[in-house]
């Protein structure tokens, strides 16, 4: 039942692993940001521990917008999202193994910019580190989703890199609200994530499952 | 006949703002706590009021097109004008609720404003439905009222998290004064001057959606003409 879906995983990560196009400009990217954004805020002390995770994740959702626009501008050359809209199987586990796809290279960008990032900031976890092992991919999901979906809306448009973002960034500020006081919260050890990791998980919940339900629409849009 | 009804409604609805004006400005008495800026609460709530109804509005036509765009291809295109519509004018009464809130805030908080769950709520509405107007601009042909649909019906979702999620962060927007807890409310002398300027703003605020709607309804008739000519030039 879930071929189809494997078989598109499979076929974006070999293009991945062959170019490592997404993984490399978007860890360059972030990288950018962290530094840009250290000298900006000259972070030291008790300052750097309040900002770091709003940095990390604003990092995070500046980088990924690039791979997300490329997920689906690579499917244009060779009519290949055109085959893509013929195959018969349900629109739902192609949106399904592109989210997958980009949520791993995200995941593996964030997880070689952590390091930098401790150096940088000085940064030590005062609250319960391993939390972070949940509110960094819950995050995440809620911008690939949302992202693939919208990069799949926008890729028929003018204008389509910037319009990923008009719309994609208004859409995913609560999330992004909830991810950044989860990881500040935990990063200073000073309030309690849990609220906010049950708001993550409510809302990929809500918006995976619409996005699921309407991507086909928005695929065979004609 | 149409356009002596149409001409007859604009005069009241500017009779109406007009009385509404003298109601704010010289009828209701000045508010004890507040003073003079008090009266921005005419403007404020029925502007709020009438955005967030014409945004209700934008999310039926959304849904509509997207249920009939198949099997009715008329209600559909009746239902994405609505949609635009909506979300537009809608667009127009979130910016003047935008503008006087901070305007009374500076007087009220001292601050022009402040992250709380309303003020972030209404900001963020403010911006997805400004998002949808740019991808109804940017998209072209047919896909574009499915396209812009989609995002509709997602950024009314959206609308409850944010509201949810900056409670839990921080509220200071003042308490309801309509029925909220004990000791809200508004005193007769003032709320008899509301009511005028929220039946004036509803008003107006019907006349120009259902101008906007009309409009829209024309591009749609005669987008629809020229493709029909195009093709037909053809055989």
């Amino acid at each position: 039942m879930l071929r189809a879906l494997w078989t598109h995983l499979v076929k974006d990560l070999r293009i991945e692993w062959r170019s490592l196009d997404a993984i490399v400009s978007m860890l360059f990217f972030s990288g950018l940001v962290v530094v840009l954004f250290s000298i900006a805020f000259d972070p030291r002390g008790a300052f750097s521990q309040q900002i770091a995770g709003g940095v990390l994740c604003v990092a995070t959702m500046f980088a990924s917008v690039s791979a997300l626009n490329q997920a689906w501008a690579r499917e244009i050359r060779h009519q290949v999202m055109d085959a893509q809209r013929m195959v018969p199987s349900s629109g739902a586990e192609l949106f399904l193994a592109k989210a997958i796809a980009n949520f791993l290279f995200v995941t593996i960008v964030q997880m070689l910019l952590a390091p930098f990032f401790f150096v940088f900031y000085n940064l030590h976890v005062a609250g319960q580190g391993w939390l972070l092992a949940v509110v960094l991919p819950l995050g995440t999901w809620a911008l690939v989703g949302n992202g693939i979906f919208f990069a799949a809306l926008s890729i028929q448009s003018r204008n389509r890199e910037l319009l990923l973002s008009l719309i994609l960034f208004p859409i995913f500020i609560p999330a992004l609200l909830a991810m950044v006081q989860a990881t500040t919260a935990i990063l200073t050890g000073d309030s309690d994530p849990a609220l906010w990791i049950k708001m993550l998980v409510g809302y990929d919940i809500i918006f995976t499952t619409v996005s699921l339900l309407l991507f086909d629409v928005i695929f065979h849009a004609e | 006949m149409k356009k002596l009804a149409i001409g007859l409604y604009a005069a009241l609805t500017i009779a109406l703002m007009l009385w509404g004006f003298y109601q704010a400005i010289y009828v209701a008495p000045t508010d004890a706590m507040q003073g003079e800026i008090f009266r921005i609460i005419f403007y404020h709530v029925p502007s709020a009021s009438v955005a967030f109804i014409f945004f209700g509005v934008s999310l039926l036509g959304s849904i509509g097109y997207l249920t009939f765009r198949h099997s009715r291809q008329e209600w559909a295109q009746v239902a994405d004008a609505w949609a635009l519509a909506g979300a537009e004018v809608g667009v127009v009464f979130c910016t003047v609720v935008l503008t006087t809130g901070p305007m009374w805030g500076r007087r009220a908080w001292g601050i022009w404003w402040t992250w709380d769950a309303r003020l972030t709520t209404t900001l963020v509405l403010w911006l997805i439905y400004v998002s949808y107007l740019l991808l109804r601009r940017f998209a072209a042909g047919p896909q574009m009222q499915t396209l812009a649909a989609v995002l509709g019906i997602f950024g009314a979702l959206d609308v409850p998290i944010v509201y949810m999620s900056n409670r839990w962060w921080r509220t200071q927007h003042p308490a309801p004064v309509f029925g909220g807890a004990q000791g809200s409310g508004m005193d007769k002398s003032m709320l008899v001057p509301f009511l005028w300027n929220m039946l004036a703003w509803f008003a107006w605020g019907l006349f120009i959606l259902i101008l906007r709607f009309n409009v829209e309804r024309k591009h749609q008739v005669n987008a629809a003409e020229e493709a029909r000519e195009a093709l037909e030039s053809r055989i």
